[in-house]
Formats: C-alpha cells, structure tokens, sequence
C-alpha cells in the first residue's frame, strides 16, 4: 500500500500479504528502485509477531507498507536483497523469527530473545566471527576498550600483513533497550529516550519523533516552531561536520584543522545553546514545534555568531583541501562504489559521497520544509576525500540555510498543543536528514492509542556495514581515517 | 671533564626537546600548549608509579626499557661535544654507536613481541621494517661524513663544519640526516607521536603495556635518542670545534634550538605519509646520501 511520508496509514486498511507474495513484492521494488526503510515486526493475533516492511522512493517521496499474517519463519531476503540482513538478525534476535537462508545470522545487540527462553542470553561481542586462515595471515581485534575516550566497538581485522581482507565489526555494547521502552506510550519519558538515542544527534532524533507524533495527530507545527527547529537541525549538522573535518585532519596528522575545527565546533554547539541554553539542543525540539522561542537580541546573536564561525570553519577546511600531503592521505582511501552502497542501503554523506542522491531533506521533506530549501551534496569518487568534502559543501549550505532562515522567521507561536490521545490501529513515519544520515522512525498504535511499536532506525544502522566494506583491501593503518571519515555512532545502533 | 660537559647536558636538557617541539606545535595551532618542561614532569610521575605487568609476559618486558635505556646512553658516550671529543672514541666508533641504538631498539621490539597483543606485534614489526630501512641512509650519511676527515671515529668526523669546497652535495647531510631523525624518532610524517589510534601507531603501540619506571625509561630514552639526532645533524654542519669553548657551546645550543623548531614545524604543517610510502622517502633520502657520497669522493 502507497502512501505519503507526511500521512498517517490507518493500519486497518493494510491488507495482509501472504509471505511469498510480501518477499516478490518487496524485491520487485527494490529492484524498480524503492529503498527498504525499515523491517520489523507488529504484534499480530494469537501472540504472534507479523513482518512488515517499509519502503521508501527517493524521487517523489512515496512509501510503501506492507504486512504478512503473524509467522515464525520466513524465506530470507537477504541473499537478492543485501540492505536485509542486519534488519532480519535484528528481528530473529529481538522476535525469534527465522529468515531461513540468512547468510550470516548472528546476534546483533546480544539481548537475547524472549522468544526463545531455552536460548541463553549471549555475553556481549562473544560469538562467531568470520576467519581467514593462511600462512601469514593474522587477527587483529580491536576493542570494545579504546586507547581513547571513545563508545565501545568491537572490530576484528583479518589482516594480510598491512592489508586487510575483512573486517567485521562487533557492537551492542551500549545496548539500553530504547525500543522495548517507547512500547506503551508516548509518556512522559519518550521525548528523553528520543534526545539520547544517539546524543549527538538530539535534534535530528527529536525531529523525527516530533514528525511522527504531527503526522499520527495530523497536526502540523506552526511555521515558527519549525523553523527553529531546523535551524537546530542545520547548527547540529554543522558542529559535528566541523567536528570530523579536524577529526579527519587530526588522525592524518594535520594539526592546524584539527585544532581549528576543534574550537569551531564548540562556538557552533554554543550556538544550538544560544537557542535552549543547551550545546547540545536537549529540551529544544518537542513534538508540535519548539519548547523555546528566539527573541530579536538572540537571532542577532546568533547571526553574527553563526556566520562567524562559518567563516573560520570555511578558513580551516580550506588549508586541509589544499595540503597535499593530507590529500595524498585521502584520495583513494576506503572507497565505495555507488554499486555496493545501493545494495547495502547506505545513508547520509557517506551515500552522497559515492554520487547516491539520497537525501531525506529532499525525498521527504518535513511538513512546511521545501525540498529544495538546502541544495544537495553529492560527489562520485566515495573515498575518504569525497566524504569529507561532501561534509564541506554541506557546511556551505547549511551556513547558507540558517543565515537566510534567522533573516526571514516567520511570526507566530512556537509550537502548537498536540491531543492526548493518538489515534488507534495507525502507522506513521518520521525521516529527518540528520547530521550522519536518514533517521527514520516508525510508530504503530495499538487499539488504546498507545505504542505498540517504536521503530528507530539511525543512520550508523546501515553505514557501519559500509565502513567494514570500505576497508576491503584498504591498509589497516588506514582503518582510523576510514572509521572518522564515517564517523558513526554506536549508541544510535545499539538503542 | 670537558669531555662529560656535553653527555651531562644531554641528561638534564633531553626532556626539553619534545617540550619545545609541543610548544612549537601548539602556537602553530593557534593553542597555549602544554609546559615547556611537561616531559620532567611526566617522568616524576611515572618514576613513582607501580607496574603493570601481564600475566602472559616474561621477565623481557621489564628488561625491554632497561637495556633500551642503557643502550641509548652508551650511544650518548661516543657523541663528541661541541667543545671537546666524545668521552669514547676510537677508530669505527660510528659503527658501535649506530649498534647501540639498533640495540635499543631491538630491546623495545622484544619486549613489545613479548606481551603477545597483536598490536604490538604489528608496530614491532613496523618498527624493525622502517628502521631496516633508515640504517643504510644513516650509514650512508656517516661514509660523506667521513671523507677528508682526520680520523675516521664520530669525534674526528663531526663538529668540523662543511669543510672544503662549499658544493650542494655537502648540504644535502644535514638534510639526509634530518630525514633519518624523523623516522628513527616516529616524528610526522613517519610516525604520529600524538595519536591515539592503535592502529596507526608504530612506537607508540609497542610500548601500550608498559608502564610506571619501565615507561618512564622509555620515555627518557626517546628523549635522549632525540637528543643523539638532533646533536649528530647541528654537529654535521656547525663548525663548532673551530670556536672556541663557550661560541661552540652557544653555536650548538642554537643548532639544537633550530633542529627542534624544525622538527616542530614540520609536524604543524604536513600530513603523515601513508604508511607504505614510508619506504619511498627513506629511499629517497638514501639515494640522495648516495648522490652525495659519489659527488663527495669525485671532487
């Protein structure tokens, strides 16, 4: 069933597909184009979980849903439609429901599943990985501790001397079960688990969750609301873009960036504080607008601000795109081909960066947000250049954004009392761009309108699959610059 | 007495090296940077710690820094000074000195090899590959040096300045020798001595499981081997032994000076090099000590 991004789907409507039938259809639009958005599961009759699956088309921002009868197994998507497979160890982890012919069906959050008592619950990161044997083949293991302050990550390198052949990346260590919590509500919590399901993207996470609560009441924010609101979006974007061009000079060497960038990034989170008196926008975004307004002194401020910062940050990434010993670093390090980031359902700049037109600001633009309010990024080489200087051009726009949004913000209230009550049996669907990517979150009530499932997906959902792809034959001192050129989050994965 | 001046000075003002080089760094970067004499304090901090040690590690880990240590000072006692001789010298001692820190270094790649972390066997095997390679450039560096000299021992060849015709290919020891500074140091665009990221590490990952007086071995003897390079470059250009006492003193102290700024520079304004185009620029650098070994004999 086709709908709009922007409407509710009354779930009562959804016809049931016999699973044959939901597998074609599926691959059929993968294959006219349609991106799997999300697969999951809904609590059907009798206990049981059915599978549904959400699409997305990227040039006229339709969605597509479909839904199977209540099942335990199911032929795998997997082996003719890759971008699957952390979707259906994610759903027989959580649900216990077998995608048979999964090639590589292990846990991905170590919870365990309720589905399936007998099973004990697996010890985070211990489980199969994948081995190269050979004579002078050897493992690197890497983690989840880090030499520096950073979330805990395991990767394993098969390496060939400096080369590596594989690398496979272990998480669920930050694992807080996000999703189990949001079922039963919206209460008082939700809003909190959304701004720390990956803490640095709380604008991004709040966006989409105030999207999908709008769109289930069919109340818009007023215009005042969601400009702030995307003002925040854009100043989140351009702190942590700042943030990984020094991270990208830093781990090459390059000092003055990474220095530069660093103090960049603070006077960009100080900011999203000028806005909510929090760097990191907690307490700002709230479903049905904004919870603080800007008065005439703060949009100066932040004007003079913003556009101070801009200047430094266009400043310091102009010398790093312009040493050749740095570029000599990037060019051709950790590439992608548009080919396998399709096939792996890639998400954000690292999608943009191998020419992929994949932006949720355009395919779906937020009611009262045009689509093409902020040109698109896109560059075709998908090495560690490309990444960065896709988050370059992005850092352009966005300056460009904001200083013609704060220059021009509609009059009017900020933000516009949503109902109590949600509206039973119905889907909705939130896609912000964030900073990393397409954050996609997909709500279903239940007959009391409540939660009955809370779905969300970050972008480090699908890029940390790109990034052990981007380093197949890369050198394994490469892996650092690789892993910031992506810079993923693991909280935003592990939920 | 004289002849100790210099190796005292090498032991009280080593520590200030890598400290210039930060500071240098940081005012490049637009930063205040940490004190100047930031590696003393860190070296009373760790000479007061406890070690750790892993089970799976024998008695090598611990002997690692110590023979480490020792060898660097033995390279130290065949360094002349820049008013008097080396305390050691004799005919060849340029080879003894060149050894010891081979010495020193296959200490530390043992002792990393020992903890068994595959880390450390990836930046011990690192290390030996790129400092292999650097050994025929320093010896290369020493033979140009040696032309003309009036005995062939690291007290007869350097502190000489660059006698005779002034001909490019004399400059180019200095540069050379700089060049084999950076890498034996893991200075950029070698090594990076600031990150973090194990996987790039080359020194820095093989000495991860060391710690209290053992690290802070480690970190003396880096700060000496500095020291050694960062001599053995102003001695090969300054003739200091012309001057007398206290001029060559000043002239050297100012030599150190400006190698250290230029370490520093270097670091604020290149990249690290790829890790497998290392071998390029040490073999490059050992083409042009080669150039300038022919030209030097010709003439």
């Amino acid at each position: 069933m086709e709908f709009a991004a922007t409407e509710r789907l009354d779930l009562t409507t959804v016809p049931v597909t016999p699973v044959d039938a939901f597998r074609c259809r599926v691959l059929d639009r993968v294959a006219e184009g349609w991106r799997v958005l999300a697969l999951f599961t809904l609590p059907g009759d009798a206990g049981g979980r059915e599978l549904c699956c959400l699409m997305g088309r990227d040039h006229d921002g339709q969605l597509s849903f479909l839904r199977t009868a209540p099942l335990t197994a199911y032929p795998s998507l997997t082996p003719e439609c890759p971008q699957c497979h952390l979707f259906e160890r994610e759903i027989y982890e959580q649900w216990g429901i077998m995608p048979t012919g999964h090639p590589w069906l292990k846990p991905v959050r170590f919870t365990g599943c309720p589905a399936r008592p007998d099973t004990p619950r697996p010890a985070p990161g211990v489980t199969e990985y994948f081995q190269v044997r050979g004579e002078q083949v050897h493992e690197v293991a890497v983690g989840p501790v880090h030499a520096g302050i950073i979330e805990p990550g395991h990767f394993r390198f098969q390496c060939f001397g400096e080369e590596v052949i594989h690398l496979e990346i272990g998480l669920g260590f930050q694992h807080r079960g996000i999703e189990a919590a949001l079922a039963g509500g919206p209460d008082r919590r939700t809003v909190h688990f959304m701004e720390t399901a990956a803490g640095d993207t709380t604008i991004g996470h709040c966006l989409a969750h105030a999207a999908v609560l709008e769109t289930l009441t069919g109340l818009t924010a007023p215009a005042r609301g969601r400009a702030i609101g995307r003002i925040a979006l854009e100043l989140e974007r351009l702190a942590n873009h700042t943030g990984d061009i020094g991270a990208l000079a830093g781990d090459v060497g390059y000092l003055p960036t990474m220095s530069f960038c660093g103090r960049i990034r603070g006077d960009f989170l100080n900011c999203t504080g000028v806005v909510c008196g929090n760097r990191f926008g907690r307490g700002l975004v709230r479903p049905g607008g904004t919870a603080w307004d800007l008065g005439q002194p703060e949009i100066e401020e932040l004007s003079r601000r913003v556009a101070d910062a801009g200047r430094a940050v266009l400043g310091a990434a102009a010398i790093l795109f312009i040493s050749s010993t740095a570029l000599a670093r990037f060019e051709g390090t950790g590439r992608l081909c548009a080919e396998t980031a399709r096939d792996i359902g890639l998400v954000g700049p690292p999608a943009r960066a191998c020419g992929l037109p994949r932006d949720a600001r355009h395919s779906f633009p937020l009611p009262g947000a045009g689509a093409k309010d902020i040109p698109m990024q896109l560059n075709d080489s998908g090495d560690v250049q490309a990444r960065g200087l896709v988050r370059r051009l992005e850092v352009e726009a966005s300056l460009d954004f904001i200083a013609g949004a704060l220059a021009d913000l509609p009059a009017g209230p900020v933000r516009a009392a949503l109902p109590d009550a949600l509206p039973p049996h119905s889907l909705a669907v939130g896609l912000v761009e964030g900073w990393r990517g397409e954050i996609r979150h997909v709500a279903a009530t239940d007959a009391d309108g409540k939660f009955a499932a809370y779905k969300i997906i970050d972008p480090s959902f699908h890029n940390w699959f790109g990034l052990a792809l981007a380093l197949r034959g890369q050198q394994v001192s490469d892996f650092p610059l690789c892993n910031k050129s992506f810079n993923l989050s693991y909280c935003g994965h592990d939920l | 007495m004289n002849a100790l001046t210099h190796i005292v000075a090498a032991l009280v003002l080593a520590p200030l090296i890598p400290g210039i080089i930060n500071r240098v760094k940081a005012r490049m970067a637009g930063r205040v940077g940490r004190p100047l004499l930031q590696t003393y304090y860190d070296l009373a901090k760790l000479i007061q710690k406890g070690v750790v040690v892993s089970h799976t590690a024998t008695w090598m880990l611990a002997a690692g820094p110590a023979v480490s240590l020792a060898a660097v000072g033995c390279a130290l006692l065949l360094l002349p000074g820049p008013a008097s001789p080396a305390p050691v010298s004799f005919t060849g001692d340029f080879m003894l000195a060149a050894y010891c820190l081979g010495l020193s270094r296959l200490a530390l790649i043992l002792a990393a090899l020992d903890t068994g972390s595959s880390f450390e066997g990836m930046g011990a095997s690192r290390e030996a590959a790129f400092s292999a390679l650097a050994e025929p450039v320093l010896f290369l560096s020493f033979l140009v040096l040696a032309v003309g000299a009036p005995e062939i021992s690291l007290s007869g060849m350097l502190g000489r300045g660059l006698t005779g015709v002034l001909a490019p290919e004399r400059l180019f020891v200095p540069l050379i020798l700089f060049i084999v500074l950076l890498t034996e140091n893991c200075r950029i665009p070698v090594d990076d001595p600031t990150t973090h990221l194990e996987l790039t590490m080359i020194h820095e990952v093989m000495v991860l499981d060391h710690s209290g007086p053992d690290m802070a071995f480690i970190v003396y003897g880096a700060a000496l081997k500095l020291w050694f390079f960062a001599a053995l470059t102003v001695l090969a250009v300054l003739p200091v032994r012309s001057l007398s006492p206290a001029a060559g003193w000043a002239a050297f102290l100012a030599g150190m000076l400006l190698v250290t700024v230029a370490i520093g520079l270097v670091e604020s304004v290149m990249a690290r090099l790829r890790l497998m185009r290392v071998p390029r620029l040490l073999g490059g650098a050992g083409a042009l000590a080669a150039l300038s070994l022919v030209l030097t004999v010709w003439r």
